[in-house]
């Protein structure tokens, strides 16, 4: 996009560095001239905001690495004396904890964002795509750094996720192992997730950046979904992003500051304080909160449900892979969205059906992660089952035909002119 | 590439020498990285050390009618219960077309008294109750597993919920009428 005003001055040892590597004329362009749309509201500071929480997690976590033990003889201890003895250990381990649930909150806001402002479609479609890619990473990492502190839900939590591999034909078993390092989760496991949770942020680091620099390319999407006409419609990123963005921040600190001090267990379990016992199998294993709509589609596909029998059952398809393919589908469908939605319209307010289908979807959403957190027993696999099928009905059937039937309402015919005669 | 084939260079198909050698290159790398590929993926597979643990030897001596013990076999827990006499009936009276692994109790035991089997829920691997006297043995008198719900029988045969193998059988032989050997 154009920029608003020429370039920076500079002077001194700012000129001379930035005549030899551009990094104030990048910084400037990227971060100040930056042309942002005038009409963004309170959702697109959540970018900002996962920003931010990605890189307090990896400040919290390298001094925390500085004091744990990655060995199933010392880690569970290592914790409890960073807990205990380690100066300020506590509030680094805290925040370090409520971090990854603070990180998921803001990323599952900043998709709804993109979903409902419709911020994947053209041109942004490998932008959404890195962003899932983060999403997994994030999985992927946060999944690792709750094995480490060596409790009955660290592991046993990474003995069902590592078997879901198992529901592969021939290749599953030694898969297991393979990741295992051993025939159980062990001290093998444990330190090469020590070693892979320490990497992956960094890799989280790299994506991100391309995230951004994807992002850059066209600019940001706005609530009308329509692309800004000239400068009259944008603004620069600083100061006017900046300042509103640090409004968002401060609200968001405080939320996270409150659940460290107040209720910094307030979202694990209490299993965790229990140090991991092999051969002991805590009698209701559930993951992380964030964790738990997934968590619910792998639970729903069980060999006696109509739908895997109709569908799935009769060729040789076994309810646990059906039930492992579905969670990993359910990430990698996202990905897709960019095509599984026809409608040429971005932005929701002027899509009066999808609107509520995307509300709809939220709550799906929120049903599952519900259930997710129960015992697989009774009602709540059937609601289960019946908001998994949704979660598919709403990604493969619903967006693609809504997207050709739907009238959508008329566009303003720019940003800084939304008001418009109504069509006939 | 008009030097190529002023100088004659290119075949009649349209490749020309330099592109041959180009590609034997990259084939060269790509078979050259694959190969330090593998050493990195097999680090990561148990090493000797741990695959050398693989055998342990079990005192059945003092092991009472209908009680369980479980002991450790390359760090997973094996269960061993003395049966009653009733648990080994029912195990064998159980038609085939009820299970959905099909196994008689005979394929599952040396010696029908003492039941021996890894104590691993097939589906995905926690550890069922049923070995401790007030646990929950579930509907068929065998085994329990919490996590999801699977419910084993007195010869550790799946009969309900997701799991979708019987309790596995290690390789076990009797040193002894009392000693045995596991892996």
């Amino acid at each position: 996009m154009q920029s608003n005003e020429p370039g920076p001055e500079f002077t001194g040892v700012v000129k001379w560095i930035d005549r030899r590597l551009p990094i104030f004329t990048m910084m400037s362009k990227e971060y100040q001239q930056f042309p942002v749309p005038r009409n963004l509201n309170y959702f697109w500071s959540f970018g900002a905001l996962a920003s931010i929480t990605l890189i307090v997690m990896i400040a919290t976590g390298i001094f925390l690495a500085m004091q744990y033990q990655p060995n199933t003889e010392l880690a569970f201890n290592s914790v409890e004396r960073i807990m205990r003895d380690v100066n300020y250990g506590w509030l680094i381990r805290y925040i370090h904890m409520n971090g990854a649930s603070m990180f998921f909150i803001v990323v599952y806001i900043h998709i709804f964002r993109g979903i409902y402002y419709g911020s994947y479609k053209e041109p942004r479609e490998l932008l959404w795509i890195l962003g899932v890619i983060i999403l997994i990473l994030m999985m992927a990492t946060a999944f690792m750094g709750y094995v480490l502190p060596w409790g009955q839900m660290s592991l046993w939590g990474a003995t069902v996720i590592t078997n879901l591999f198992s529901a592969f034909p021939i290749i599953g078993e030694p898969i297991v192992t393979w990741l295992w390092g051993g025939f159980a989760v062990d001290n093998a496991t444990l330190n090469r997730f020590f070693a892979l949770h320490y990497l992956l942020p960094f890799v989280i680091f790299a994506v991100v950046f391309l995230h951004i620099a994807a992002l850059h390319i066209p600019g940001s999407n706005n609530p009308d979904g329509i692309d800004p006409k000239g400068p009259q419609d944008t603004v620069n990123f600083h100061p006017y992003m900046t300042a509103k963005d640090m409004i968002g921040i401060a609200v968001f600190l405080l939320v996270y500051a409150g659940l460290v001090f107040y209720a910094p267990n307030f979202l694990g379990h209490p299993d965790n304080y229990i140090p991991a016992n092999p051969l002991v199998t805590p009698p209701h294993i559930v993951p992380e909160w964030y964790f738990l709509p997934f968590y619910a589609i792998l639970r729903s596909f069980v060999a006696d449900w109509w739908f895997f029998q109709v569908f799935l059952g009769w060729w040789g398809m076994t309810a646990k892979l059906a039930g492992v393919l579905a969670m990993f589908g359910s990430l990698i469908l996202l990905a897709v969205l960019p095509w599984l939605d026809t409608s040429r319209v971005r932005s929701c307010k002027y899509r009066p059906v999808y609107k509520w289908l995307v509300f709809l979807f939220v709550i799906d959403f929120a049903i599952l992660g519900y259930v997710g957190g129960k015992p697989a027993e009774g009602w709540y696999v059937v609601v289960a089952q019946w908001a998994t099928l949704y979660y598919f009905f709403h990604l493969l059937i619903l967006t693609p035909f809504v997207g050709w039937m739907e009238r959508p309402k008329p566009l303003p015919a720019s940003i800084s002119q939304p008001a418009v005669a109504p069509a006939e | 590439m008009s030097e190529s084939t002023e100088t004659g260079h290119a075949s009649e198909e349209g490749g020309s020498r330099r592109d041959f050698l180009g590609m034997l290159t990259m084939a060269t790398a790509a078979v050259g990285a694959a190969s330090f590929a593998w050493p990195i993926i097999d680090s990561m597979n148990p090493s000797a050390e741990v695959l050398a643990l693989a055998s342990t030897e079990v005192d059945l001596s003092a092991m009472e009618v209908g009680q369980s013990i479980t002991v450790i076999w390359r760090k997973k827990p094996v269960f061993i219960r003395r049966r009653t006499p009733e648990e080994i009936a029912e195990a064998e009276a159980v038609p085939m077309d009820e299970l959905t692994d099909p196994q008689s109790d005979d394929e599952r035991v040396k010696n029908p008294e003492f039941l021996i089997m890894v104590g691993v829920c097939t589906h995905l691997g926690c550890i069922p109750l049923g070995q401790a006297p007030g646990d929950a043995k579930g509907e068929f008198g065998g085994w329990f597993c919490p996590c999801h719900g699977s419910h084993y029988d007195t010869s550790g045969r799946i009969r309900k919920g997701p799991a979708p193998r019987n309790l596995e059988v290690p390789e076990y032989e009797y040193l002894s009428d009392t000693l045995v050997k596991i892996g």
